[in-house]
């Protein structure tokens, strides 16, 4: 396999006492797009928010174990360091109401106070909008609100807003499930580009996406990892019962 | 707070720590960068703590008043002790404290105004809420209704003063009681006024919250509307109802500077709801800078305790009604 | 039809006709109250009345420049201190929705708004005029920031958990620091109802007066020294219209007019303003 970037070791997450991700082992290769995929509540969501720290958030979430990142432990580190490393992208597109396509792109560094230089910031924005193939859509109307465009491209633009801030990996959490059927394949385009420079983690409960757009396939059921494998030889010969059952529809 | 402590850890971390950890993050690398994230996180343990600060203040200034008040009450307290309550004459040149002829004053002007309100304040919640819940004329009247509300008291004492009381002498007059004007009564008619749009939006939103099946189920029996207001409605949001007036009456026992004005000022004992008298939050504000002794001084901050006491205890319990209501 | 069925309609009929004409008798005071105050007052008001301080009793003119004043001062000085901590209690309470702290917190802030603004005089004249040894503008400038926080801190907390939580997992995942995440993001998203609250609670307490009488206290002349006397809108309109002279009965009037127009545009734009400015979400 390929270096490594994200690896969890014995990863546990808890909500309260709900044990909802169990001794998670697993390592993600650098530049490739993994889908994450089980039953409602199985723990993929809250696997995915672990990586990035997201999950201590909610009120009496706890976790332990270790989650690598470039062999740093990101649970030693503080939260902000690891969301600037590891990008989210979330259910359904929450681009902030207040600010202009353009201030949403470059929001990471406006809203932390970072200043840059004019042309910095324009730059970061065209090549961000372009990465996620919005820049030409939207170019004319960089003043406008962050709320005025469609779905996906809200969806996009929420992307590039992750992109902007060069992070390694970038997480996804059901990123189309808000989305129209055109707007889903228009972004899960982008995940076949985006991976040139970025790894992807995709949670997703629809297997045929998790068909379409991974090289990887990680099988969660009951908050154990069941099945880690290439999507082909997961979908075509899976070696766990479980997976089995799922990817033939017995249980969803 | 899950998040606070889990982040504490993050304090720690030295800034060489930090340039290790994000050496290939082109934002952070550089020492400016480090430094700025290092202050980041203390600002954000300061800002936490802030927070934390701030809603630790708003217990400590309710404890405050209540200590307060007490402290400044002990010299009444034990000069008078708890007879001072019931005593029935006020002469501060005599040095005789008793509080009865306040606490009666308090309770018929509250009293009687909350009788003449609430046939309004509950018409109004009906007719918004039930008969014509939409449409510009209700939208008027509602808005109206909360500018009631927003009308300065010493602007309704002033009014109730150069319009009221005129009208209320010749009333006395035809009624062949003396002609004093001001008083009990005239101070209940301008707080009745003042409290209608507590219990009136109160109610209106209860009367609205009641769930249309079961006036359905009311109308497909042939009930008329009056019929499903008064067996249905009305039985449904009693409680709501009830915690509308008492917010009110909360609002009419502390109601101070339009009673002052209209009341009459004195410290005789009511002999009709057409006499002047005086309120605690009256009296208070009638003789706090002239109480000149400290036993004076100390009785009338006492009078304030009472108040406070008696308005938060309605206050918590119209609260808690309406809290319980709305969860059910 | 039967007759008892006939009977029901048409008691039906006749309680929705006296709902409706109760309810309107209502707003028949208030509509009173302003055309006698604005018919008593309006003549009084002119470019002089605004600019001059009042007159001794006898002289005719006069106007109320020191009420002006010192109402201004006061509640901006009510509004550096109530707006700040309400915001950030508000802040504090939407964020900590079940802990124990905050139960108690908002218990407290229940409490501070059923509290007669008597007492609120009576307890900043103990934490402020007696130690600094004298009436002062600034302690009736406490005591009004008292009354604002409760309603600063509800708008703000109601208005801060509607807003929905992917706002703000979309700061923390950029990567954002949890103090710049709630000024740079919640707040701005949510400052339309943290404004109307804030214009409310100057709205409520620009007509208080019962707070100011033994803080503030009151004073002839022009001045804007807040560590002594001040008069404001309220106290003069009180002061004067107590008083038993025709003159000062006028200029009271008038104040009443200034005074009422102040609060009630306070109050309209408000309404304006939250139905203006919601933020799409």
């Amino acid at each position: 396999m390929e270096s490594t970037i994200v690896k969890s070791v014995d990863y546990n997450a808890y909500f309260g006492d709900n044990h909802v991700v169990k001794n998670v082992n697993i390592s993600i290769p650098r530049n490739h797009v993994i889908a994450v995929m089980g039953p409602s509540g199985c723990g993929k969501t809250t696997f995915l928010r672990g990586i990035n720290r997201m999950h201590e958030l909610i009120p009496n979430a706890t976790a332990n174990g270790q989650i690598l990142l470039n062999n740093e432990d990101v649970m030693q580190m503080h939260p902000i360091f690891v969301r600037l490393k590891i990008g989210m992208v979330f259910q359904r597109p929450n681009p902030f109401p207040n600010l202009s396509i353009y201030d949403n792109v470059i929001a990471g560094y406006k809203l932390n106070g970072i200043s840059l230089a004019r042309m910095d910031r324009d730059r970061i924005v065209e090549e961000s909008l372009s990465k996620v193939a919005l820049w030409k859509e939207v170019k004319d109307s960089l003043t406008k609100k962050g709320t005025f465009l469609s779905g996906g491209q809200q969806q996009k633009l929420c992307i590039a807003r992750a992109v902007a801030m060069q992070p390694e990996v970038l997480l996804f959490d059901e990123p189309t499930s808000a989305l129209d059927p055109i707007s889903t394949s228009s972004v899960e385009e982008l995940f076949h580009d985006l991976k040139k420079n970025y790894t992807l983690i995709i949670v997703t409960h629809n297997m045929q996406q998790a068909a379409r757009v991974s090289d990887q396939t990680a099988f969660f059921y009951l908050g154990e990892l069941v099945e880690f494998d290439d999507t082909k030889k997961m979908f075509t010969n899976p070696k766990d019962k479980r997976t089995q059952n799922y990817i033939t529809g017995r249980f969803s | 707070m899950s998040e606070a402590t889990i982040e504490n850890k993050g304090i720690a971390l030295s800034d060489s720590k930090l340039g290790v950890i994000n050496s290939d993050l082109a934002l952070i690398q550089s020492k400016k960068g480090v430094r700025r994230l290092n202050r980041q996180i203390r600002t954000e343990n300061t800002f936490r703590k802030m927070l934390l600060l701030m809603g630790l203040i708003m217990i400590l200034l309710v404890i405050g008043i209540l200590f307060t008040l007490l402290l400044e009450s002990i010299p009444s307290l034990k000069a008078l002790g708890l007879k001072y309550l019931w005593g029935k004459t006020w002469d501060p040149v005599q040095d005789i404290y008793g509080a009865y002829p306040f606490l009666l004053g308090t309770l018929l002007t509250s009293f009687l105004a909350l009788i003449i309100s609430i046939p309004f304040s509950i018409a109004i919640a009906v007719f918004l809420g039930e008969y014509y819940p939409k449409g510009w004329i209700p939208d008027f009247l509602k808005n109206t209704v909360e500018l009631i509300a927003a009308v300065p008291s010493v602007i309704y004492g002033f009014w109730g003063l150069a319009v009221l009381v005129p009208m209320v002498r010749s009333l006395e007059t035809t009624l062949h009681v003396d002609p004093y004007g001001v008083g009990i009564f005239t101070s209940s008619l301008i707080l009745a006024v003042m409290i209608i749009p507590y219990a009136a939006s109160l109610g209106r939103s209860v009367i609205q919250m009641v769930p249309s099946s079961l006036k359905e189920g009311a109308y497909a029996l042939g009930a008329t509307r009056w019929e499903v207001i008064r067996s249905v409605i009305i039985p449904y949001t009693k409680s709501g109802l009830f915690a509308g007036i008492l917010l009110s009456l909360g609002r009419a026992l502390g109601e101070t500077m339009a009673v002052t004005m209209v009341i009459g000022n004195t410290s005789i004992i009511p002999k009709s709801i057409f006499a002047p008298g005086n309120t605690m939050a009256s009296v208070i504000a009638n003789e706090f800078t002239e109480a000149d002794k400290p036993v004076y001084l100390s009785a009338l901050i006492e009078l304030g305790l009472v108040l406070f006491l008696v308005t938060v205890v309605i206050n918590m319990i119209g609260k808690r009604v309406i809290r319980r209501f709305t969860n059910e | 039809m039967s007759q008892s069925v006939q009977y029901r309609i048409g008691i039906s009929r006749i309680v929705r006709v006296i709902t409706i004409v109760l309810a309107f008798a209502c707003i028949l005071p208030l509509f009173a109250i302003l055309f006698y105050i604005i018919k008593a007052g309006i003549t009084r008001v002119n470019w002089s009345f605004l600019v001059n301080v009042p007159k001794p009793v006898g002289e005719k003119g006069g106007g109320i420049a020191n009420a002006l004043l010192g109402t201004f001062l006061i509640i901006i000085v009510a509004s550096l201190i109530a707006i700040p901590v309400g915001i950030m209690c508000g802040v504090f309470l939407s964020e900590n929705r079940k802990s124990r702290l905050a139960y108690w917190s908002r218990l407290c802030v229940d409490i501070l708004q059923g509290v007669p603004s008597i007492v609120i005089g009576i307890i900043a004249y103990f934490w402020l005029v007696k130690p600094l040894g004298g009436f002062s503008a600034l302690s009736g400038s406490v005591a009004l920031a008292i009354m604002m926080l409760p309603i600063v801190i509800r708008s703000t907390e109601e208005t801060l958990k509607l807003l929905p939580d992917s706002l703000k997992e979309a700061a923390f995942a950029l990567g954002m620091p949890f103090h710049r995440v709630i000024l740079k993001v919640i707040v701005p998203c949510g400052i339309s109802g943290i404004l109307s609250g804030v214009m409310l609670s100057i709205a409520r307490v620009a007509g208080e007066t019962a707070p100011l009488l033994f803080t503030a206290f009151g004073n002839p002349y022009l001045s804007a020294n807040i560590t002594k006397p001040m008069q404001s809108l309220p106290l003069l309109i009180f002061n004067y219209a107590t008083s038993p002279y025709n003159d000062w009965h006028d200029l009271a009037w008038g104040a009443s007019v200034i005074l009422l127009v102040f609060v009630l545009l306070l109050n309209i734009s408000t309404k304006l303003i939250t139905k203006r400015w919601k933020v799409q979400l």
